[in-house]
């Protein structure tokens, strides 16, 4: 008996030493699938990071005429600031300050060179301050969008001249500019700032950011406390039978269900039944809060579930009542459980565009949304808008606030991973 | 059996999980200030039957309870008694030492809060510094009563989860293998306290070890198969079993 067994794990024997070979190959082929995979999710990741970083970049930056100019009270009447002529003063301050007023027949092109919303950015700087009229001041006005382009190399000077947004002769004006250091590139802060315009130099995401951050607010304030109130219910009273059993599945198939089909819920059930208005972040939060709801539910009683029977029982055993059990112990322990599980979904949300397009919210916006319940964008569908857009500028417009977005989505991962951590398990 | 008045009575005590029945026509009577320890081998019910003593069963939800038990005379599943003023009466200690992650004063401090038992501050103190003295750990904790509870060692941490307890002022503690997660040291402190216990409380204790049974416990019931084979002074229990199945138990043949 002792005598075979011991022949049986021979470590020499030939059997075991084919198994052997065979078990550490099979390991080494799993090992290896695994890195490959690995790098191809990470070969993906660097590409699509990549290709946007170098679309987008050149939108972090915006050509600016740089020039001393005076505010002529002619123009503007310092009691009355809002109301001057600004469209005027912008093109004198190109053809005077810049070409020192000679080339008249430039002048039409002239007009050109700025933005045609740099007039509104003079308008703003005066209206800030009534006592600039009169006084030379340094201004710095953004420059056009195919100017912005040439500025930055992407425009082909080699290109037959007919075939060119610029004439020869327009090149040449700036880059006489250039040459006189009139032009300068300063980070685009308008990028963040401004909100969206027809003008690609001017237009910015702040309508976008605002709406986004209104219609999440609006999300959490609906999805947090529903979501895990349910959750305690279902967890912790609602007795186990036939109905409970059926809530459960739905609220799983429900954070399957495709987002287009919330946003659908939403266009019928707060547009159309409820009247509420179109394009607006409360009506975009409610929706998106359909959607959040059933991953908040699921990640609160898995929070729930995870805290350990010992510390009811040791609530239950001091004679805690079940409620003083669950708010007393229970949630505190399942509370980063939950926070992590919110935000994520509070992520997803963020990331999500169809439903916010259904209830129109890529609408042509051009102020920020000063309420909740103003016309408005958030991120995900303006850069849907601008990916739609013809206009150069707004190629790598597009790429940089998708990178805007992805800063977000990867901060608020961020905080999910901190929170998990910060609260480790203590029991 | 000693002459201390008895605290709980139970009489024809039927319990069923579901359809299962864990505890068979159980009789018997629990005194004040003396420790009654529950032996049997591993599944018989003693922990079922210490949970009906508290109503912890209630939590459970197909778990039914039948016949009659009386606490000072007062049948605590009538309708009238509130389970949660009963687990202030009826404190417990579990297997496993489960202090809350929270600190040292506040485990201690959670009974009388949620009882509503002080109205200021330093009254809530002196209970818990009490408590724990009634522990035996206040010497060891008194300069850290704000460090989590749960950085204590285990033996530390079920003598903090006796102060818990304690500081609603019981008048049965009920304690299910308080001792299987500690070491020998520890143990043997616990048993020492819960002799001293004895002066105030009615201690009930479940344990698998007939040597702990013997050196602390003055009345042992012996469970077998959910039916109470036999109980009585732990004295004569070891020395002159009544029933074939105590003694083969005791002498190590029922496992
Ligand atoms: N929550 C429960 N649900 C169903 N059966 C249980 C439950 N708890 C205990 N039991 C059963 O009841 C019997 C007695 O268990 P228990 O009281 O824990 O025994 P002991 O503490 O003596 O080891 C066992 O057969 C066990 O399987
Ligand atoms: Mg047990």
């Amino acid at each position: 008996m002792t005598d075979s067994t011991a022949a049986r794990f021979d470590k020499a024997s030939p059997e075991i030493k084919a198994h052997l070979r065979k078990r550490k190959r099979s390991q080494f082929m799993l090992k290896t699938l695994g890195i490959g995979a690995i790098s191809i999710a990470f070969a993906m990741l660097f590409l699509l990071v990549g290709s946007l970083i170098s679309t987008g970049y050149q939108a972090f930056t915006q050509t600016h005429l740089v020039v001393e100019a005076r505010i002529d009270p002619a123009l503007v009447d310092p009691d009355n600031p809002s109301d001057g002529n600004f469209r005027q003063l912008a093109l004198d301050i190109v053809s005077n300050r810049v070409i020192g007023g000679a080339d008249t027949d430039n002048t039409d092109r002239l007009t050109d060179i700025l933005s045609n919303r740099a007039q509104f950015t003079l308008r703003d700087i005066v209206v800030a301050n009534p006592d600039l009229v009169g006084e030379t001041v340094e201004l710095k006005l953004p420059v056009a969008d195919k100017y912005d382009q040439l500025h930055k190399g992407m425009l082909d000077r080699d290109t037959p001249e007919e075939n060119r947004r610029l004439s020869d002769r327009e090149i040449e004006i700036f880059d006489q500019l250039v040459e006189g250091g009139y032009v300068a590139k300063p980070l685009n802060w308008a990028l963040l700032t401004n909100a969206d315009s027809r003008f690609p130099e001017v237009a910015g995401l702040k309508g976008a950011i605002i709406g986004s951050a209104y219609a999440l607010l609006v999300c959490f304030l609906l999805s947090f406390p529903v979501g895990i109130g349910a959750a305690i219910y279902l967890e912790e009273f609602a007795p186990k039978n036939r109905i409970s059993d059926l809530i459960e599945i739905n609220i799983n198939n429900l954070a399957a269900v495709p987002s287009v089909v919330f946003g659908l819920l939403g266009l019928a059930v707060f547009i159309g039944w409820f009247g509420m208005p179109r394009s607006v972040p409360f009506v975009g939060g409610m929706t998106l809060a359909l959607m959040t709801l059933p991953t908040i539910i699921i990640a609160t009683r898995a929070a729930i579930k995870a805290v350990p029977p010992s510390i009811r029982e040791a609530a239950l055993g001091v004679g805690a009542s079940k409620q003083q059990v669950v708010f007393g112990h229970v949630l505190p322990l399942a509370m980063p459980g939950i926070l992590t599980g919110t935000i994520i979904g509070m992520a997803q949300a963020l990331g999500e565009t169809a439903p916010l397009l259904l209830i129109g919210m890529n609408a042509f916006i051009t102020s920020a949304p000063s309420t909740p319940f103003d016309s408005a964008t958030a991120l995900p569908t303006q850069i849907f808008i601008w990916a739609d857009s013809p206009e150069r500028g707004f190629v790598s417009r597009t790429s940089a606030a998708i990178l805007v977005l992805l800063t977000f989505l990867i901060a608020m991962n961020a905080l999910a991973i901190f929170l998990r951590n910060k609260f480790e398990r203590k029991w | 059996m000693t002459q201390n008045a008895t605290k709980f009575s139970a009489r024809k005590v039927q319990v069923f999980y579901g359809d299962t029945q864990a505890i068979k026509d159980v009789d018997v009577d629990i005194e004040d200030k003396t420790v009654t320890a529950f032996i049997g081998p591993s599944g018989c019910g003693k922990s079922t039957f210490l949970r009906c003593l508290n109503r912890m069963n209630d939590t459970i939800d197909n778990c039914r309870v039948e016949g009659d038990i009386l606490l000072d005379g007062e049948d605590i599943y009538d309708k009238r008694i509130d389970p949660v003023q009963l687990r202030a009466k009826v404190g417990m200690v579990f297997q496993k030492p489960n202090p809350f992650p929270k600190s040292i004063y506040e485990n201690v401090a959670y009974g009388p809060k949620i009882h509503g038992m002080t109205r200021s501050k330093a009254e809530l103190d002196e209970v818990v510094e009490k408590a724990l003295r009634r522990a035996a750990l206040w010497t060891e904790v008194k300069d850290r009563l704000d460090t989590p509870g749960t950085g204590l060692s285990g033996g530390q941490q079920q003598r903090l989860c006796i102060a818990r307890a304690v500081a609603t002022s019981p008048e049965v503690l009920l304690m299910d293998e308080p001792c299987s997660a500690l070491d020998p040291i520890a143990t043997a402190q616990v048993e020492e306290l819960i002799d001293e216990l004895r002066t105030r409380y009615s201690v009930v204790i479940v344990t698998h070890s007939m040597q702990q049974a013997a050196r602390v416990s003055q009345n042992t019931a012996f469970f077998h198969l959910g039916e109470l084979v036999e109980f009585g002074e732990t004295d004569s229990i070891f020395t002159n079993p009544q029933d074939h199945r105590t003694e083969s138990y005791i002498t190590g043949r029922i496992g």
